[in-house]
């Protein structure tokens, strides 16, 4: 990406990277050429990167003391909590860590959405992102399961059950997905095996992630391309790197209040109550995070229909580079759309709320209505308004305030050239 | 930057509230107590504490274990904090079978500091067929175990009422004004005067209740108060390291014109 090549100035510089160019590497992130206008809703992806190695660190140090044993995993916790020097600062950072990897996602996956970041030619880069999202869900759920709470037992329970709904296979499936004839010690240790695998998977696809962005570089506000490196770019180092501090600092302070002051509140309390296959507890409710898909796949009448309608409300994110047939890329330019999309956010805050709510009347309503509407809003709304919606005009250049008067970005882009 | 703040800012409090707020929709009517570990920097109330050791250990402990704690923790920085010969005072009233010995034999010994709370039943069995069919919970995590925490426990400490002339109760269910389904098979334990505090605080049914829940959120959470001790610096650490940066990228950004 930069012009020039980098060129170590010692000689022991020189020689090593020639055999493995790391220092051209770290060159190039050093001065890996930014958009200046950068919002904080970009600061994000930063902050996620840090939640991930946080999740690691104080993953493995938890699976130093914990014990993936149906007898005794619930004690284990107990045993962290109250002996392990300080476990209880690193169980709560890691419960609470996921809440906060997931509100750090969701932002980040709506800025994307808002700006159109998924749109040509960063589809590689969205995809990878959804896959990361997918494991991500995995990986909390299974993690949720490890404590062996009430919460852990039943919701390990309802959630491998849906695979029942496969047919003629669902049954055996199910028994092999739980390594027996209902969730028991063999279903908690593969899923604490896998719950310690998966964080690497998802370190491996955030590479992937981030080198599949140094390609085309970053989309920005108002979503126009750029040339890079020029007035309308900075370097990453240091004034990128600065303001994502300075972001995840107040991010952080957030999250030390949930950990020290209300560690507990986004748990359910009966996962405080060790599992007990006998007592089936009043509300099954999955963690915040999953609630809208929970929602969604309640919603249908039929489990298989259900099932298949919560597998689809991600896929349909997955292809959503090629259902919205819209050019320009920024909601800024983009009037009607940024309507639709306020009401997208409205209708999956609402799908989460009824995911909480038992399914019965009016709950049941409401997420019937608000699950038709988050796939009109994909599969009918997106593809039609990129034909229909009169975009508004889109300047040239960051710097440079003259609109170049094209919507469509191929044109705009054309157009800069021959200004140049 | 402005945008961002506020949206954030929001954010923290639609999340603070949506908590608080489904935990007062269903439990609206809990008694409140004005807890001393409640707030930012709150800390057990010590004498409180041994109180509700005497509670627990008096009344509760015929039927209620707590196999999380041993007799050590009495005497550890932030709970009731017995002094050692306390403590060891304390553990060596009760009996533990240990063994085998070199004769391969097991055989009972004064509990030391370092055994679990000697539990009431040997099997959960036991418990339950003692209890007219229901389980005593154990009360080591009670009350992070149950929504509403320790105003919820102080409630249905509290909440033994005659029942309404539409509810018929079975023999052994008693009516209570905060249970979940109002039916509970453990009888009011508590009556003024039950115990006798060594300290001259006067026994009444709410004190031993007070007390008693105290005692039982430090058992589910002892380490609450270094918990709120570390939060504390760690936040006033976070704001000035937040200042200070917010400041150099002031700085840094001035060298080009645009706003952050």
């Amino acid at each position: 990406m930069s012009e020039h090549q980098y060129e170590p100035k010692s000689k022991i510089g020189k020689w090593f990277n020639d055999r493995l160019p790391m220092l051209t590497l770290a060159d190039h992130l050093r001065s890996y050429p930014t958009p200046k206008n950068l919002n904080y809703w970009w600061t994000f992806g930063g902050i996620l990167t840090f939640c991930l190695i946080t999740q690691i660190i104080t993953g493995v140090i938890l699976g130093m003391h914990y014990i993936a044993h149906a007898e005794l995993a619930f004690e284990s916790v107990e045993h962290i909590m109250r002996d392990v020097n300080y476990g209880w600062l690193i169980r709560y950072v890691h419960a609470n860590g996921a809440s906060m990897f997931f509100l750090a996602v969701y932002i980040h996956i709506f800025r994307a959405l808002y700006y159109g970041s998924y749109k040509a030619p960063r589809e590689v880069i969205w995809i990878i992102g959804m896959i990361i999202y997918f494991l991500m869900m995995m990986t909390a759920f299974m993690g949720y399961v490890l404590p062996w709470g009430q919460m852990s037992f039943w919701g390990a329970t309802v959630i491998t059950n849906l695979f029942s709904a496969i047919p003629f296979f669902g049954e055996s499936i199910t028994n092999w997905l739980w390594g027996g004839f209902a969730v028991d010690n063999p279903t908690l240790t593969r899923f604490f095996s896998l719950h310690y695998l998966l964080p690497f998977l998802i370190f491996g696809l955030v590479i992937l992630h981030i080198w599949a962005l140094h390609v085309p570089g970053n989309n920005n506000p108002i979503g126009i391309d750029i040339k890079k490196p020029s007035n309308d770019t900075v370097p990453f180092h240091p004034y990128i790197v600065i303001k994502d501090l300075f972001a995840l600092l107040i991010f952080l302070i957030i999250f030390a209040f949930f950990v020290f002051y209300s560690p507990n509140i986004l748990g359910h309390a009966d996962n405080y109550i060790e599992a007990n296959p006998l007592v089936t507890p009043a509300h099954i409710v999955p963690e915040w995070y999953l609630l809208p898909f929970y929602a969604i796949l309640r919603s249908v009448p039929d489990k298989l229909f259900g099932v298949i309608a919560m597998f689809l409300a991600i896929f349909v994110l997955v292809i959503l580079p090629w259902l919205d047939t819209s050019k320009v890329r920024s909601a800024i330019f983009r009037p009607l759309y940024k309507q639709f999309y306020w009401f997208l956010v409205a209708d999956v805050l609402i799908l989460g709320y009824m995911g909480a709510m038992p399914a019965e009347g009016t709950y049941l309503l409401i997420a019937r209505v608000a699950t038709i509407y988050y796939f009109t809003h994909f599969l009918i709304i997106l593809p039609l308004l990129g034909r229909k919606e009169k975009t508004i005009a889109v300047p040239l250049s960051i710097t440079d305030p003259i609109l170049g008067g094209m919507s469509n970005q191929s044109m705009t882009r054309n157009n800069q050239k021959f200004k140049d | 930057m402005k945008i961002f703040l506020k949206i954030l800012f929001f954010l923290i409090i639609i999340i603070s509230n949506y908590g608080q707020k489904v935990f007062a929709a269903e439990n609206n009517s809990l008694l409140k107590q004005d807890w001393s570990f409640k707030s930012f920097y709150g800390k057990f109330d010590r004498a409180s504490l041994q109180r509700g050791y005497q509670v627990y250990t008096e009344v509760c402990a015929s039927c209620h274990s707590m196999k999380y704690l041993s007799y050590r923790n009495l005497a550890e920085e932030g709970g009731p904090e017995f002094s050692e010969a306390e403590a060891k005072n304390i553990a060596s009233q009760f009996e533990v079978i240990d063994g085998p010995n070199s004769d391969g034999e097991m055989f009972t010994r004064a509990a030391k500091l370092s055994d679990k709370f000697v539990k009431p039943y040997s099997n959960d069995q036991e418990a339950k067929n003692a209890n007219g069919g229901a389980y005593p919970p154990d009360m080591s995590v009670l009350v992070k175990a149950r929504k509403g925490g320790p105003d919820y426990i102080y409630s249905v400490l509290l909440g033994y009422e005659d029942p309404p002339a539409d509810i018929k109760l079975d023999e052994g269910v008693y009516f209570n004004k905060y249970m979940y389904g109002n039916k509970i098979k453990m009888a009011s334990p508590l009556s003024d005067g039950i115990v006798e505090y060594a300290d001259g605080t006067k026994a009444t049914q709410k004190q031993m209740a007070k007390d008693v829940v105290t005692f039982l959120t430090w058992a589910a959470e002892p380490h609450l108060e270094s918990r709120h001790r570390v939060g504390f610096k760690v936040i006033i650490y976070l704001l000035v390291l937040t200042i200070l940066v917010y400041f150099s990228m002031k700085r840094i950004w001035s060298r080009i014109e645009t706003k952050i």
